[in-house]
Order: C-alpha cells, then structure tokens, then sequence
C-alpha cells in the first residue's frame, strides 16, 4: 500500500519530465511565431493557474485577487529596470518577495473571513490595487512602462528576434510550479493545507495553526504568481496597469485550475492546455474587439463542466484509474 | 502526583445563558471519567472549553501541570489533548490514512515516519482494511473510529472523546468501548462525554454528572447511578422519590 504511494508519486513525476521533454522539442516542428506565442501563453497560464491552486485548491482560499501579485511582479520588476537599472532577474526574485509579503499582510486580516466573504476582499483589493497604480505617476499612471530595448540577452531577459527563449523560460516555470506543488503535496503542508480546507475546526484540533497554514500558502502562491507577472512584463515589453493587473488575470489563474481539477496536481495544467489555446484561437478567429467572445466560450465551458464534472476533468483519469477508491 | 487535568472554578456565559458555571473537576492520570448529564447540561460548553475551542468567561484550566487557559487548540494538541468531535468532521476529500496523517504530523515531522504511525494507529483501531478509502466514502461507525484514530495520532496524554458511543448499534457500540479500554491500557487518560448511562457506566472509573451547568454528583459509576439527585435531574422529581 505504501508501496502504492510511492509508485504514484514517481509515476506521476515520470510523466512530467517526459511531457516537459516533449515540449522543450516541440520547437523543432513549431517554426511559426503566432503559434509559438500560443504556447508561451499556455505555457504561463498554467504556472500561474498551478501556483493559484496552492492557495485556493490545496488550501481553499479561493483568491480572485492573484491579478495584484502578478502585477506587483511586473512592476516591481520594470520599475526597478528602468529607474534603478537593476536587472529583471533580481526585479524577479524581489517582486516575488514583495508579493509574498503583501499576500501575508492581506491575510492578517482577511483569513478571518470565510467562504464568500474572502472572495469578495480579494476582488475588492486587487481592484484597489489597479486603481493604485493607474493612479500613481512616478510609476508611469495609467500610461504604463515602455522597456527600453537594450539587445537581445539573457543577462538583460530580454529577446526581440526570437520568442524562444520565452517559451524555454515559461516551461521552466511550469515545471517548477509543478515540481513545488509535486513536493508540497507529500510535506507537512500539503497535508495541513487540505486538513484547513476539508474542516478548519478539526484541522485545529490535531494541532494545525490554521492562520499560520494560510500564511504559508498564501506567501508560495503569491511569490510564484510574481514570477509569472515579471516575466510577462519582459515578454510583452511594455505595461500598463490594465495589462498586467487587470481582473482578467485572476480569472484566467482560476479557471483552469477549476477546469482540470481544483486541488489536484495535474488540474491546472491540463485546464490550461485546453483554455488557453482555445481563448487564443476564438479571440483571433472572431477577432475584432474579441475579449467578449474568449470570455463567453470559457464562461460555458465552466458552467458544463461544473455540473457534469464538478472534480474536473482529471476525475476522468482517476476514476478509471482507481474506481473512485483513491483521490 | 497531581491531576492531568483540572479546571478550577470555570465560567461560561453566552450572552445571558450561563453553561457552565464555577466547575471544578479532575481527572487523574490513567482514568476513564464518564461525564454526564441530560441534554443542555454543559457538557459540550465544558468539553470546548478542556479542548480549547473557546476560552472559558472566568476560572482557569490547568494540563500535565500548566495553566492551559490562554492555549489555542493547536497548542493543546500539541501538549498532549487529543479530542473527538460529536457531530462527526472527517476531511472528507481525503483518504483514511491521510485524515490521520494530519494527526500523526504533530510529533513526527518527517514524512515516512508520519505514513508509519498512521500505519499503526489504523491497525489498533482496526480501520486498516479502510486505509486507501476517501473519509466519504465511511460507514457513520467507521467515521466514528476514524475520529478516535485520528486523535490517537497525535499521541495524545488525554483523550476526550465526544458522545463517540452515541448513536451506534449495540454491536458496534460493544467493539467501540473495547477500543476506549485498549487505548486507556496504552497509558491513556480517558475523558469521554456520553449521554446513554447503560454504555457508559460499566465502562468508566468514575463519572462526573453535570446538571444545569454545575457538578450535580461525582463518584464511582455505582454510587452515581443510585443517587437520588441524579435520577431527579434524568427522569424528574417524581421518580427519585421512589428511589
């Protein structure tokens, strides 16, 4: 039976590198630069839907706010580039750490609030966020930050001929948003993290800290969202409040978590595999001021899938698998 | 050598319903204490307030020698109270052996030696057939026996158990009272609320009666039974006369 464990835990960490080395190839056969840029996407979405899912799936802090933790990547990051001329790798790490923070100051206060109610504060505050920084002149208001073009490099993160290097670098990111969330999922902390989602009280009474367990997912999802957001800056090479903090940002961290399967390892990947992808195809086949249209097509995938699949599309995998004996 | 437990003049109001009023109990290391008493005696209130659910209005609630009042649960947990719940609160997304994971984590920080102990405590309390099982996916006896085992796994010096007879069948409620006696015969201190007196007696060695939020009686099962004073407070005035 332990046995069983281990197995399905190596199992499962046999399937992402093989799928990581798949994906690292699928440049060689993908010469055209529109579909790589859908891959570079989809690639992203999942890394951040993953490091939502510690938060909210894992833990069960539904957070509709993550678009503040992005954008706080991005800025952090650009701003220290063009005002300091600090490279975008420390911009990186630091937005990463200020976001944490943030995330942990927030839930101070908001993880005394439950279900519906914490919902709502994450709206509310990455909403107030949004209007913080179109507010705020030193950081460029509602006109955003252009990056200087400093040539392609590594050292500077920055690419103008080739998107490949993005799209090596957000696979790296899922694969460690994957890895860390492979790794919590057999520690203390995923185990806590569960225990406070399935039921506080009892979780209480076996000597978890429910407050402390939050704080900590919170501080991991909100670091790696970070990432995510100080990459896309580099990536689009110019931002502004809207395009990297605005509420989109968090449906799309949500929705293929939900989409694959809240709370599970491989959910938020295969959501966004599917999602993305078709965002991308519907918004450029539509086209025009498409938004709407991505919008409404994500809005009914989620609805069927939560009345015929509420455990995700994963569930189908499992339920073959293990006759619903386990997860 | 002092009580493991012990609450000195305990309070606890709720707006102007008093629960539980200037209780003072022990419990001794090694016992099985029965307490009792009819619906709405204060039992519950006084159960949350040894495990540490709410902080008790006034008085002061003392374990293995330390004054616990300010204590969360968690930190209780951590000295040595382990607790069941009435209504039952499985971590019904997970399977049996990981419920009681969460509990063995408190004293084994590593992983494998966490799995170990869970291993351990289903075969003691015979749920190791169940292990691979979603906690939903349990019979209402057996979410019972999970509560206990999940307890267990912390390893617990007190072990309060929640009306975990109540509501069983007779033979289920026979294996679980050879289960409280196996755990006490694993040095375990036993603290349990019931409310059904043919279960319970037999099995305590000492019962506290709680009625209207005071200790009404205490003593061995046998005194308590025959006491007027408690037949009154179950079965009425009328009754006790009688007796």
């Amino acid at each position: 039976m332990d046995k069983n464990f281990t197995a399905r835990r190596r199992r499962d960490l046999i399937i992402a590198a093989v799928l990581a080395a798949l994906a690292a190839l699928a440049p060689l056969f993908v010469r055209d630069v529109y579909v790589q840029n859908i891959l570079i996407l989809t690639l992203m979405y999942a890394a951040l839907s993953q490091s939502w899912n510690i938060l909210s799936g894992y833990c069960g802090q539904i957070s509709l706010g993550h678009a503040l933790y992005f954008g706080i990547g991005a800025y952090t990051t650009e701003l220290l580039f063009t005002k300091f001329g600090v490279l975008p790798w420390f911009g990186m790490v630091g937005g990463g750490v200020i976001a944490a923070l943030i995330a942990m100051g927030l839930g101070y206060p908001f993880f005394r609030l439950r279900g519906h109610y914490f919902v709502i504060a994450t709206i509310v505050i990455a909403e107030i966020g949004l209007l913080l920084f179109q507010n705020w002149e030193w950081a460029g208001a509602a006109m955003g930050i252009t990056i200087p073009v400093r040539g392609d490099s590594w050292l500077k993160f920055q690419f103008m001929r080739s998107k490949l290097p993005y799209f090596y670098f957000a696979l790296g990111l899922c694969s460690l948003a994957w890895f860390v969330t492979w790794w919590l999922e057999d520690s203390k902390w995923g185990f806590w993290w569960r225990a406070v989602k399935d039921n506080p009280e009892a979780a209480e009474s076996l000597g978890v800290v429910v407050f402390n367990s939050k704080m900590g997912a919170a501080a991991v999802s909100a670091f790696l969202v970070a990432i995510g957001g100080a990459f896309y800056a580099q990536f689009l090479a110019y931002i502004d409040p809207e395009s990297v903090m605005g509420f989109q940002f968090s449906l799309l961290m949500a929705l293929p978590a939900v989409l694959g399967g809240i709370g599970t390892l491989w959910g938020p990947v295969l959501g966004a595999a599917i999602l993305i992808p078709m965002t991308e195809l519907t918004r450029s086949y539509i086209g025009g001021s498409g938004r709407g249209v991505d919008l409404i097509v994500y809005g009914t995938l989620i609805v069927l899938i939560s009345l015929a699949l509420p455990q995700g599309l994963v569930s189908l995998f499992s339920r073959t698998k293990s006759k619903g004996a386990t997860r | 050598m002092t009580a493991l437990l012990e609450t000195r003049g305990v309070w606890q109001r709720f707006g102007g319903l008093v629960a539980n009023s200037d209780v003072s109990i022990s419990v001794g290391r090694g016992e099985i204490v029965g307490l009792i008493g009819p619906n709405g005696a204060g039992k519950s209130t006084l159960f949350n307030l040894i495990a540490g659910v709410l902080p008790p209005t006034q008085g002061s609630i003392w374990f293995d020698g330390e004054d616990v009042t300010k204590l969360l649960a968690a930190e209780r947990c951590q000295r040595g109270v382990g607790r069941t719940f009435q209504v039952v609160k499985s971590f019904e997304t997970m399977t049996v052996i990981d419920n009681v994971i969460v509990g063995a984590l408190v004293r084994n920080t590593v992983m494998r030696e966490a799995r170990r102990k869970a291993h351990d405590v289903l075969e003691f309390t015979g749920l190791a057939a169940r292990a691979d099982v979603l906690a939903s996916d349990l019979v209402p006896a057996e979410k019972r026996r999970l509560e206990v085992a999940r307890a267990l796994a912390t390893e617990p010096k007190l072990l309060l158990l929640d009306e975990v007879l109540t509501g069983l069948t007779p033979t289920e409620a026979q294996t679980g009272v050879a289960l409280v006696r196996k755990v006490r015969d694993t040095g375990i201190t036993v603290l349990m609320v019931e409310h059904v007196m043919e279960i319970v007696m037999p099995l305590v060695d000492r019962a506290i009666v709680l009625d209207l939020g005071k200790v009404l009686v205490e003593g061995k099962p046998s005194e308590v039974v025959r006491d007027p004073k408690v037949i009154s407070a179950y079965l009425g005035d009328r009754h006790a006369v009688g007796a």
